[in-house]
């Protein structure tokens, strides 16, 4: 393994973790947009709990990852920022309004009372930013993200590359929504009736992600091939994997068995992450950079591997305590601890 | 407007907006974790109320810090791809490292503000430590890599290429000692006059209880502490960047004739067609008794350097004396304080001082801008020092002004509902009480 394939594992990595740690943030704010039913505040009070004391960490993976990109591959980052301009801004607008809304609303309830206008902008940013950001990565997948000389600029072939794209964009919103169902079913135990709600948009999650990564790869196979042969050539092993898995998840969601789903639904991510990733190796961005060809020089990389790994050091076990302590057992009154400080 | 322009005012406004945020995130951690500690070891309701009401607002201010500080890491290559193409295998180690300070600083917060019940007192306690460190950590890292701008290094540029890159001397080149330790002691500054302006307007307001007088007292012993050493490190700064960038210290002092023996301009406008500063107050030689503590030292004008490597010394010379002018007014007020506690043996609680007090938190933020303005316009036409200049760094994209006018709207926004929720909290606090 090259220094460089070595940072490209790390940062795929660091996606995986972003993917399934904040996605199920995002998707927290997707289900408190569409909370409805007798229960609907107690749905909201769950997500907002779940959310609370981790979305900051979770976030920071998505940081960690853009800053590793410009460092360790400098072109290839440049390249993506001119030619996938409008969905990155678009993406990074969400995540700003989804963040702040998010706190506005949870420190603020207290002393003001529900922040409605905040509220909705929650909920809808939850929803731009991961399919903005799907946007992004199906455009890259794609090979769209054309580089010629020093003329950088997104091309699409036909109508199918636009709709393989869109689609992308949907399927990340329905898996962050997944995501987001399988763990509230978790934080839920022993809420029968609140917890029979997250199943329920945990089946709706399943079906549509399951729809939506069907048409993804038919799409793929008419409007972009680059990203079809990713995942029928080495992707293959995974890609199967994931096709016998999606199933199974489903299967645990619709038995209530919440734990097991959270499991299989996190693997279902990781499984169609890394069959992209594996499938398109050994292209960051496809067709004009390899991992070597965009590689920053070598003593960088080897400065970025030194740097994650004694900082992975000090991340791990802090990351650890904090899922210990509030994602462990009964995690639920970890917001009344912040209410109501004793 | 082209985009080299509203790629200056998106980014600049970035940073403005964030850099308020941040420097809370690095000062506000250490008065929480002292707050918290005073409370514990001494059995002291009073501090631990302290403690607990700014954990409340530190969770709004450090989630907006949080979100815009991604701003910027997006808009560097969205706004300035080919600068990011150029340095980012060279700045991009103290930006990943800043990256895993910012995921403790995270971590720890949420366990901080959210393990109240969860954590014994004295584990809730010890999470106020990584904050504080690593928050600090996070603005050395950063100020690393604007340091690097200002005097880039590390690296040999063979006909455009990059080569022989080394990181380590990239990070630490000679502009990091000066610029790391004045922005540090500058995010103490501005947090402890924040908050000593919080409660010196809650004073005046008629609420002289203990938590009130120790919110103050606290806010002026971290901004007495810290102002004298923002004297110190911003005097070195300035004498760093005599000697290492020649027309921004020009431009800073409004000086266009190299002259042995040069005076100091206080206030004034630097204008071209009288080669020299009109309205400032000259002190003789002060200038160059300054800069090298040599009342004949020579110092280089602006008219040395051809007219496309200058930058424009009204902006840089009037935030310079902005900052130098306010600092010097607040390192005053805090002397002034501290001698009026030591005589009456109690919190003064005069209706002037309060006033000028609760003034003292925005000058000191305006100082810390004024401060960044000078680094910034003063390296100017150059986003890389000598290297590359903004003007060929900006992204070629349309659509720079829509995402302009967006960010705009939206830091409004920002800034609106955290000042409401601030005050609010206060608000409510008052009531129950």
């Amino acid at each position: 393994m090259t220094e460089a394939e070595a940072v490209g594992a790390i940062l795929w990595l660091s996606l995986t973790a972003y993917a399934v740690l904040a996605g199920a943030d995002f998707g927290g704010g997707v289900w408190d947009l569409v909370a409805v039913g007798p229960r609907q505040a107690a749905q909201r009070r769950a997500i907002a709990e779940a959310m609370g004391p981790v979305w900051e960490a979770n976030h920071v993976w998505l940081i960690f990852m853009i800053v590793g990109l410009f460092t360790c591959f400098p072109q290839a980052f440049a390249a993506l920022a001119v030619s996938l301009f409008a969905p990155f801004t678009v993406a990074l607008i969400g995540v700003v309004l989804r963040g702040a809304a998010f706190a506005f609303r949870a420190h603020g309830r207290e002393a003001v009372g529900p922040t409605e206008p905040w509220g909705a902008v929650f909920g809808a940013a939850s929803i731009v930013s991961p399919f903005f950001l799907g946007v992004a990565a199906g455009a890259t997948a794609s090979g769209s993200v054309r580089v010629a000389a020093s003329d950088v600029r997104f091309v699409a072939d036909s109508p199918w590359t636009l709709a393989f794209i869109a689609d992308v964009g949907l399927f990340a919103v329905a898996l962050c929504a997944y995501l987001a169902a399988t763990y509230l079913m978790v934080e839920t135990e022993g809420d029968t009736d609140l917890q029979a709600d997250f199943r329920n948009r945990a089946v709706a999650a399943a079906i549509a992600s399951g729809v939506l990564g069907l048409a993804g790869l038919i799409l793929a196979y008419v409007g972009a091939r680059p990203a079809f042969d990713s995942l029928l050539g080495r992707g293959l092993p995974l890609l199967v994997l994931a096709l016998v898995n999606g199933p199974l998840a489903l299967v645990a969601v619709w038995r209530s068995e919440p734990r097991l789903a959270r499991l299989a639904v996190v693997a279902q991510v990781t499984f169609v992450l890394w069959a992209l990733a594996v499938g398109q190796w050994p292209y960051l961005v496809r067709p004009s950079y390899t991992l070597d060809s965009a590689a920053a020089p070598a003593a960088t990389l080897t400065g970025f591997l030194i740097v994650s790994g004694v900082g992975m050091l000090l991340l791990l076990p802090s990351l650890y305590v904090l899922f210990r302590v509030f994602k462990g057992r009964n995690p639920a009154s970890a917001e009344a601890d912040r209410t109501n400080p004793a | 407007m082209d985009n080299v322009s509203l790629a200056r005012i998106t980014m600049g406004t970035s940073l403005g907006f964030h850099i308020v945020f941040a420097v809370l995130g690095v000062g506000l951690p250490v008065l929480l974790s002292v707050a918290e500690g005073l409370g514990l070891w001494r059995k002291d309701a009073v501090w631990m109320d302290l403690a607990r009401r700014w954990s409340l607002a530190f969770g709004v201010l450090f989630a907006v810090g949080a979100v815009s500080g991604t701003v910027l890491s997006f808009e560097l290559g969205l706004l300035w791809p080919r600068f990011m193409a150029l340095s980012g295998s060279m700045i991009g180690l103290p930006f990943s490292a800043e990256g895993f300070a910012f995921f403790l600083e995270a971590i720890f917060l949420g366990l901080y503000l959210y393990g109240w019940n969860r954590l014994s007192p004295v584990a809730h306690w010890l999470t106020s430590i990584p904050i504080a460190i690593s928050g600090a950590a996070s603005a050395l890292f950063v100020v690393m890599t604007n340091a690097w701008m200002n005097h880039p290094a590390g690296f040999e540029l063979v006909n455009g290429q990059v080569t022989k890159v080394d990181p380590l001397a990239a990070a630490f080149n000679a502009a990091t000692p000066t610029e790391d330790t004045h922005m540090l002691v500058s995010a103490y500054v501005s947090t402890g006059f924040l908050v000593a302006s919080v409660y010196a307007a809650g004073m005046l307001r008629g609420r002289l209880d203990a938590a009130h007088r120790r919110g103050l007292a606290a806010g002026m012993t971290m901004g007495l502490a810290a102002i004298a050493l923002a004297g110190v490190t911003g005097d070195s700064s300035a004498r760093f960047i005599y000697t290492d960038q020649p027309p921004k210290f020009a431009a800073m002092e409004g000086q266009y004739r190299t002259l042995r023996g040069a005076p100091l301009h206080i206030g004034g406008i630097p204008l071209e067609s009288h080669q020299g500063v009109v309205f400032g107050l000259e002190i003789p030689r002060g200038l160059s008794l300054l800069a090298a503590f040599d009342p004949n030292a020579e110092v280089r004008g602006l008219n040395e350097f051809p007219a496309a490597d200058r930058p424009n010394p009204i902006l840089v010379h009037l935030s310079f004396d902005t900052m130098v002018g306010l600092g010097t007014l607040l390192g005053l007020l805090a002397v002034v304080f501290w001698g009026l506690v030591w005589r009456g043996r109690a919190i003064p609680t005069r209706r002037p001082l309060l006033v000028v007090l609760a003034l003292a938190g925005p000058a000191a933020v305006i100082a810390m801008e004024a401060g960044w303005f000078v680094t910034e316009f003063g390296r100017q036409p150059w986003v890389v020092y000598g290297i590359l200049r903004t003007a060929q760094a900006a992204t070629p994209v349309p659509g720079l002004f829509i995402s302009l006018v967006a960010f705009l709207l939206i830091y409004l926004a920002l800034a609106v509902t955290t000042a409401r929720l601030l005050l609010l909290f206060a608000e409510r606090r008052r009531r129950a009480e």
